[in-house]
C-alpha cells in the first residue's frame, strides 16, 4: 500500500518534469514569432502590428535565451508557482482552478455513466455468448469506439436535441447541460468496457471454482453474485485506467464541441495564443490527474482483489 | 443485480431529464435571449475583449456611428471643433448612472480614455497630446495636429467608458461597470457572459429582460444550437450550413456586407512585381467570381474594388471593376519582357518568375483561397509556394522584408472610419497589413487632405482620388469580400444586424406574442 503511494508519487514528480520540458521546448519549436501569437491572442490578430509585438516582447522578456525562462519556470514550479498567463494575465492557477472543476465534472459523469452503461451490458452478454445480444452488442461497440467522438458528439446533438427537443445541445450552466458532452465520453468508454465485461465474464464462468459453484447446489444468481462479479471487476477496472488516456483526449475534442470550458479547451486556446505558462499549467495538471486516477484505479483494484495484498 | 442495473440508469436518466430548468418551465418573458458567437471571452480589459461588453450592450463609448458609419452623439450629446481641428470640445450627456449607481463625470470620462489611450488598441494611434475635464459637463481633447477620424477612433470599443471603480490602481479592468441598457451579472471566461436590464438606464428600457453571451468555437456547435432552439440569434454559420438553416422555418438567416476584405499583400520592391502592370496581370489571372461562387458559396463577395458596397461613401460604384482577363494579363506580362518557359513558367533573362505566397489559418478560408490563387496565377505562367505560417508571419515579413505575397483578411473597420485604418496601411512608409514599399504622393495627399476636411464635397473628391489610386496601382489585389451571416429566430421582433459589428441590438428586440 505505501510501496504504491511511494511509486505514484516518485512518477508524480517525473511525470511533472518531463511534461515541463517537453511543453517547453515543443512549444519554443513551433514556427512564428511567440510576441506575435502572444499579441494577437490578447489583442485580436486585426490589432496587431509590430508595435504591439514588440510591447510584448519588452514586457515579457522574451528577447532573453529560452533556457533562462525554462530555469525560472522550474524554480517557480518548486515553490508551486505556476505563473501568469500570458494573454489574460490572470494566475494561472486560478484559470486552471475554475477550468479544471469543469472538466473533473464531466470527466466524473462520463465514467460513471459508462460503468452504469459498459459493464452490465458485457455481463449480459458474456452470460450468453453466441446469442444474438451478444452479437449486436458486439457490432455496436466496435461502432462506437471506431467512431471519433467529435462525429458521435454531433449525432448525439442532433439525435437528442434538435429531433427530440429533449436536452441543450451545448454550453454550460446547469446539470442538463453536462449531460450530452459526458455521454458522448461514456459511450466510447462503454463500448471497450463492455467488450472486457464480456471477455471476463467467459473466462469466469468457464473457470473450474465457477463450474464448481454450480455442482454445490447454487443457484445460477448466486453463483454469479458470489464467484463472478468480483473476479469480472478487476479486468474492467484495470481496463478502466487504460481507458483514461481516451478520456483526456475525448476531454480536449468534447468540450470544444459542447463549448464546455474545461481544461482541454484551455488547452487548445493556449497553444494557439503560445500561452507558454498555461500551456505548461494545463499539460500538468492533466499529466497529474492521470496519475492520480491510475492510482486510484490501483488501490481500488487492491482492495478488490485479495490476492494482490499477499503478492 | 442484472436487472437492476438498467432499470436504476433508466431511472436516474429520467430523473435528470426532468430537471426543472427555465428555459422549459419559466414564463415566455423571463426567459434569456441568447446569443452565440465564435469570439471568445478572454478578460475584462477593453482593450482585450471590450467588442463583447459592447455588443452585449453593457459599455458603450462616448461617440456612437450609425447604420453609414457616420458619428452620433452617445455618451457625449455634441461636440465642437475648433484651433484648426487640434481643440475638440465634448458636452457630456447628462443624467447618466453607472450600472453601480454612480453618475457619469468629466473625470470619469477621462480616466477611462487615459486608461484605454496607454494600452494598444487604436486611441494610441490618434495624435494626442491631453485629454483633460472641464468643469464637470465637459471634456477637452487636445490634438497635436488635425485628425479628422479622431470621432470614430472615440467609437472603438477598446475606448468604452467605464466606471472609475471598474479599474484597479495598475489600470486593469477588474468589473464591466458601463452604461449600457444591460448590467453584466456574471462573467464566465472563456464561454458565458449573463446580462439584465438596467432599469436606471438613460435611454429607452429594453423589452427582454434577461440575455446571455455563449460563445462557441465550432461552427458545427452553432449552427445546431440554431437548429434546437437554444440560442435566438448565431453568429457566423459556416457556407454548408446556411442552406441548411436557410430551409428551417422557424429561421431567419440574413447576410450583411463587413467592411471586411481578402485581398493579396505585394511586396512592391521585389523585381517581378515592382511594375504596376505586373500587379494589374496577377489581379486579371484572379477568378474571383469563381472563388466566390464555389469555396464560399456567396457569388455577392467577388471583389470588384478594394471597398466593399457595405462601406458607404468609400465604395465607388463608378469605379471599372475588377474582373479576370486572361488574354489582357499575358499581354501585359508578354510587354514586360516575360516569356513562357519549357514548363510553361513565365522568364525573364534566366530568372522565373517564382513567388511564395503567405497566409495564415486564423481565417480558415484563407488557405483554401490559397490553394484557388495558386492554381489560377499559374494559368498564366506564375509559380505560386504556398507557405502557411500564422497571422504575425505577415507584419514579421513585413518588417524583415522578406515577405512576397501575403493573403490576408483586413478588417477596415477596426474604427468605424476606415481612414484611420488606410492611413496605417498606405501611408509614405506602406504598413503591416497595407502596402509594402509602395507609395503614391497623391494617395498620401488626399489622405493628408482628408484629416483637416471639414468639406463633404471636398471629402468626397480626396475620397475617390485614394480610391481610383488604389484600384490602378494594386499595392494590395482584392480578392474577396466578407459577408456576416447568423441564424435569427423567428420568435424575435425587430431582430437587425449591425453592418459595423458594434452592437447585437438586443435592446431593441422583443419576443414574438
Amino acid at each position: 500500500m505505501i510501496a504504491i503511494a511511494g511509486y505514484r508519487l516518485l512518477q508524480a514528480g517525473l511525470v511533472a518534469l518531463m511534461i515541463g520540458a517537453l511543453t517547453f521546448v515543443l512549444v519554443h519549436s513551433l514556427p512564428g514569432d511567440m510576441a506575435y501569437r502572444i499579441a494577437a491572442g490578447r489583442y485580436g490578430y486585426d490589432l496587431v502590428d509590430t508595435a504591439a509585438a514588440e510591447a510584448v516582447r519588452r514586457e515579457l522578456g522574451l528577447d532573453q535565451p529560452a533556457i533562462l525562462a525554462f530555469g525560472a519556470w522550474l524554480w517557480d514550479l518548486l515553490r508551486f508557482e505556476l505563473g501568469v498567463s500570458l494573454v489574460s494575465g490572470v494566475p494561472v492557477v486560478e484559470e486552471i482552478r475554475h477550468q479544471l472543476g469543469h472538466s473533473v465534472e464531466l470527466a466524473l459523469v462520463a465514467i460513471f455513466l459508462s460503468l452504469l452503461i459498459g459493464p452490465p451490458i458485457g455481463i449480459l452478454a458474456g452470460l450468453r455468448p453466441g446469442s444474438l445480444f451478444d452479437r449486436i452488442v458486439f457490432l455496436v461497440s466496435i461502432g462506437l469506439r471506431a467512431l471519433p467522438q467529435f462525429v458521435i458528439g454531433l449525432l448525439l446533438i442532433y439525435l437528442v436535441s434538435v429531433w427530440a427537443g429533449l436536452l441543450p445541445a451545448a454550453g454550460h450552466g446547469g446539470t442538463r447541460h453536462g449531460i450530452l458532452p459526458a455521454l458522448t465520453l461514456a459511450l466510447g468508454l462503454a463500448a471497450v468496457s463492455s467488450r472486457v465485461a464480456r471477455d471476463a465474464t467467459l473466462a469466469v464462468t468457464a473457470s473450474a471454482y465457477y463450474r464448481f459453484g454450480r455442482t454445490k447446489g447454487l443457484s445460477p444468481g448466486e453463483t454469479f453474485r458470489r464467484h463472478g462479479l468480483r473476479n469480472v471487476s478487476v479486468p474492467v477496472l484495470t481496463y478502466l485506467g487504460v481507458q483514461l488516456v481516451y478520456l483526456v483526449e475525448g476531454v480536449v475534442v468534447v468540450e470544444t464541441l459542447f463549448a464546455w470550458p474545461g481544461i482541454g479547451h484551455a488547452l487548445v486556446h493556449a497553444i494557439v495564443a503560445r500561452d507558454v505558462p498555461m500551456i505548461q499549467g494545463t499539460a500538468l495538471v492533466m499529466g497529474l490527474m492521470f496519475v492520480l486516477l491510475n492510482a486510484a484505479v490501483d488501490l481500488i483494484c487492491h482492495l478488490i482483489d485479495p490476492r494482490r495484498k499477499e503478492a | 443485480m442484472k436487472r437492476t442495473v438498467p432499470t436504476l440508469a433508466a431511472a436516474v436518466l429520467a430523473a435528470v431529464l426532468a430537471l426543472p430548468s427555465l428555459p422549459f418551465s419559466a414564463a415566455a418573458e423571463d426567459r434569456p435571449l441568447t446569443v452565440v458567437a465564435p469570439w471568445e471571452i478572454k478578460g475584462l480589459d477593453p482593450a482585450v475583449t471590450g467588442y463583447a461588453f459592447t455588443r452585449m450592450e453593457a459599455a458603450e463609448t462616448f461617440v456612437e456611428v450609425d447604420e453609414e458609419g457616420l458619428p452620433i452623439p452617445a455618451l457625449a450629446r455634441s461636440w465642437e471643433v475648433s484651433e484648426e481641428g487640434r481643440l475638440w470640445r465634448f458636452e457630456l450627456r447628462p443624467e447618466v448612472r453607472f450600472h453601480d449607481g454612480t453618475p457619469l463625470t468629466a473625470e470619469a470620462v477621462v480616466q477611462a480614455l487615459t486608461v484605454a489611450q496607454g494600452k494598444p488598441g487604436v486611441l494610441d494611434k490618434a495624435p494626442i497630446e491631453a485629454i483633460e475635464a472641464e468643469g464637470d459637463g465637459h471634456v477637452v481633447i487636445r490634438l497635436s495636429e488635425p485628425f479628422s477620424p479622431l470621432l470614430a477612433f472615440l467609437a472603438h470599443t477598446s475606448a468604452q467608458i467605464l466606471a472609475p471603480a471598474s479599474y484597479a490602481a495598475d489600470g486593469s479592468v477588474q468589473e464591466i461597470i458601463g452604461t449600457g441598457p444591460y448590467r453584466v451579472t456574471a462573467v464566465e471566461p472563456p464561454q458565458r457572459l449573463l446580462l439584465e436590464r438596467f432599469d436606471d438606464y438613460w435611454g429607452e428600457a429594453p423589452a427582454i429582460a434577461r440575455t446571455v453571451f455563449l460563445a462557441a468555437g465550432r461552427g458545427e456547435t452553432r449552427t445546431l444550437l440554431a437548429e434546437s432552439g437554444d440560442a435566438q440569434i448565431v453568429f457566423n454559420l459556416d457556407p454548408a450550413s446556411v442552406q441548411r438553416l436557410a430551409r428551417n422555418e422557424s429561421l431567419e438567416v440574413v447576410a450583411v456586407p463587413l467592411p471586411r476584405v481578402v485581398t493579396l499583400k505585394v511586396n512592391a520592391a521585389l523585381e517581378p512585381l515592382a511594375d504596376p502592370r505586373a500587379r494589374q496581370a496577377l489581379s486579371l489571372a484572379i477568378d474571383r467570381a469563381g472563388i466566390a461562387a464555389a469555396l464560399l458559396r456567396q457569388p455577392e463577395v467577388a471583389a470588384t474594388q478594394l471597398f466593399p458596397p457595405g462601406m458607404g461613401a468609400w465604395h465607388d460604384a463608378a469605379l471599372p471593376p475588377l474582373t479576370r482577363d486572361l488574354d489582357a494579363a499575358e499581354a501585359l506580362l508578354a510587354e514586360l519582357g516575360w516569356q513562357p518557359g519549357a514548363d510553361g513558367i513565365l522568364e525573364r533573362e534566366g530568372a522565373r518568375f517564382a513567388v511564395t505566397l503567405r497566409t495564415y489559418p486564423d481565417r480558415p478560408e484563407l488557405p483554401l483561397l490559397a490553394t484557388a490563387l495558386e492554381d489560377q496565377l499559374r494559368e498564366i505562367g506564375v509559380e505560386v509556394t504556398i507557405a502557411i505560417g500564422n497571422s504575425g508571419d505577415i507584419p514579421a515579413g513585413h518588417q524583415d522584408g522578406t515577405l512576397e505575397l501575403g493573403l490576408i483578411a483586413r478588417n477596415f473597420s477596426l474604427v468605424p472610419d476606415p481612414l484611420g485604418t488606410l492611413l496605417q496601411d498606405f501611408g509614405p512608409e506602406g504598413g503591416d497589413w497595407g502596402a509594402m514599399n509602395w507609395s503614391d504622393e497623391g494617395l498620401t495627399n488626399a489622405m493628408e487632405a482628408l484629416l483637416g476636411s471639414a468639406d463633404p464635397a471636398g471629402a468626397e473628391a480626396e475620397r475617390r482620388r485614394i480610391t481610383s489610386v488604389l484600384q490602378e496601382d494594386l499595392p494590395v489585389i482584392p480578392v474577396v469580400w466578407y459577408l456576416q451571416t447568423a441564424a435569427i429566430s423567428r420568435g424575435l421582433e425587430g431582430a437587425s444586424v449591425d453592418p459595423f459589428e458594434r452592437s447585437y441590438r438586443l435592446s431593441r428586440m422583443r419576443w414574438a406574442p
